[in-house]
This record gives C-alpha cells, structure tokens and sequence, in this order.
C-alpha cells in the first residue's frame, strides 16, 4: 500500500514537473540544444 | 535463442533503429532539427548523432544544469522520474541502444570476466559519476561533464559519423577526442570480456533508474512465499544482482525460466507481490 502511494506521489510530481518545465520553455531550450551539433559530445569540445 | 529472449531482442533493436530513424544524417554529415527532439528518448542515445530524432536525457540534463545552475531543470527532471517511476531499470533491458551494443558484442567468443565480489563493489562507481560529472560538474564547471569526458555513445554515435563524412569538423579533432576514442576502445574491448560492462561500472543514466528497483511499476520481483532461497537465479544472472530486481538488476526477466519455484515474477501496475506477500502474513 506504502509503495502505491509513494508511486502516486512520484508520478505526479514528475507531471507537475514536466508541466512547469513547459511553462517556463524548458522544453524549446532543449530543442534548442539539441538541433546543434554538441562539439563537447562529440570530442571537439 | 528462446522466444521471450528474442522478442526482448527484437525490442531492443526496433528502439535502436527509431531513436536513429533519421538516416540521411549518416550520409551528409548533419543532425536532425526537427521539433520531436525537444522530447528525451529513455536509453542513452547521444543526440549528436545524426540519425537520432530525439535528445539524450543525460545530454539534456546536463546542459540544463549548465544554463540554469542554481535552478531545477523541471522539464529533464520530470522526464527522468516519470521513466525511473514507470519504467525503473526496465528501459537499460529493452530500451536502451547501447545496452543492446554490449549484449552483442559480449557474443563474440572470447574468455570471460566473471562477476564476484569485485564486480559489486565496482558497481557503485557508476552512482559516482552521475553525482560527479552529471551533476556537479555541469553547475560547478559550466560544462557537460559526462558527455565531454567519459560517454562512449556520443563518440560511437556522433563523433566516428559526423568526422567520417564532415572534412571541416574532422580538422579541429584534438587530444579530447583522442581520449574519447580511447575511451570508447576500452568500453567496446570490456563489453566483449566483461558483460554489460558499461552499464555495470559506468552508466549514470542506469544508476539513476536503479534508484526507482522497489517502486518501478515496471519490472521482475520475487515472491517471498514461492522462492526457497536456492539462489539459482543469482548464479544465472551475468548481473551483479542479489536477488532479481534489485538495483543492479536489468530486469530483463531471462531469470524466470530458470526458478524452479516460479518466484521470480512481473510486477503488476496494481498490486507489487511484495504487498500482496505482506498481506497474506498481515503486515
């Protein structure tokens, strides 16, 4: 029952999470980042 | 190779191939840019390569960590729970690439490294790299400090490709991406001796899902009312494990044909069998 409830609370804080890392842009920052070749990545630095 | 065996296969390879589904970026030398790579993929999958449609969640964290330092990167984060919440060690079993790459490559006949008390305490270095180069290294340094130093997929996926085709990036290669090469070397020559050598030892990203082995709705338990303590799952699995499904489980479930008993079983969305164990002795 414990385990259920902590799942629960986990679950829901990762969607609060994810709905506030939307709200602040995070996810086009993310994009952002990822539409450029990383020369750290890749061994360029 | 037994069905459920292949089927786990089959599953690995389809995740490979959709994660790298872009695959005019291995020809002209160029990412992908389109908007799905706002979304992390689960596995480690470097986002530089150029066939990936999706980003690295380690990548991502990191960077995040780097541009906001003193703030949570929501987003990541979220992202990470939610897979360690519902997924846990599950996605380093089925959905992740480079595990696959390991499992493969420990194919190639050659003497192997056992496990033994070594290999367990080894496994803890990997919770070291992910509080010391995921984490602060990225808000103390401002820079990647994963993907800059240690990760070999980003030297396999991204670096080999991208300066194989692109002549302007292959002339500013230098003494970091001799390193990275060599680094992947020896992840490449240790997953032919040493099973999932990488995920084991290094992996932050498999050391951060193992911290969800009791809670993941997903994945294989024990029940405590069938299992007889033989151990045979233990001695079957090329796992550093005590007992199926715990943290340095892959839960890949090949040990449920092995118990006898038939304890080694999925865990249900619903009811955990450690909860339905409890229930019945009324704890």
């Amino acid at each position: 029952m414990k385990i259920k409830w902590v799942r629960k609370g986990l679950i829901a804080a990762a969607v609060i999470l994810i709905l506030a890392g939307l709200f602040r842009h995070d996810a086009v920052d993310v994009m952002n980042k990822a539409v450029r070749i990383c020369y750290e990545c890749i061994g360029i630095g | 190779m037994k069905f459920k065996e292949r089927k786990r296969r089959i599953l690995q390879v389809a995740c490979a191939l959709v994660y790298n589904c872009h695959l005019p970026g291995f020809f002209h030398g160029r990412i992908y840019q389109g908007a799905s790579k706002s979304i992390c993929v689960p596995g480690l999958n470097c986002y530089s390569c150029p066939g990936a449609v999706a980003s690295c969640p380690v990548g991502s964290l990191q960077t995040a960590l780097v541009s906001a330092r003193y703030k949570i990167p929501c987003y990541i984060v979220g992202l990470l729970l939610l897979a360690g919440v519902i997924f846990g060690r599950v996605i380093c079993g089925y959905l992740c690439p480079f595990g696959l790459l390991q499992e493969l490559l420990y194919r190639i006949p050659s003497p192997k490294i056992r496990k033994g008390r070594w290999s367990r305490r080894l496994s803890l270095l990997k919770y070291g790299i992910l509080i010391g180069f995921v984490v602060l290294f990225p808000i103390l340094f401002a820079a990647p400090g994963f993907c800059k130093y240690l990760c070999p997929a980003g030297t396999l996926e991204a670096g080999l490709p991208l300066t194989a085709v692109n002549f302007a990036l292959r002339r500013l290669t230098g003494v970091l991406f001799t390193w990275k090469t060599a680094v992947l070397a020896v992840v490449l020559v240790s997953a032919v001796l040493i099973f999932r050598s990488f995920c084991r030892f290094l992996c932050p990203l498999g050391a951060f899902y193992s911290l969800f082995h009791k809670i993941a709705c997903l994945g294989v338990e024990v029940d405590k009312n069938r299992c007889t303590s033989c151990r045979a799952c233990v001695k079957f699995c090329k796992m550093d494990v005590q007992m199926p499904g715990d943290r340095e489980c892959i839960q890949c479930g090949e040990c449920r044909n092995i118990c006898q008993e038939q304890a080694v079983v999925w865990k249900t969305f619903r009811n955990p069998v450690s909860e339905k164990s409890n229930r019945r002795t009324g704890e």
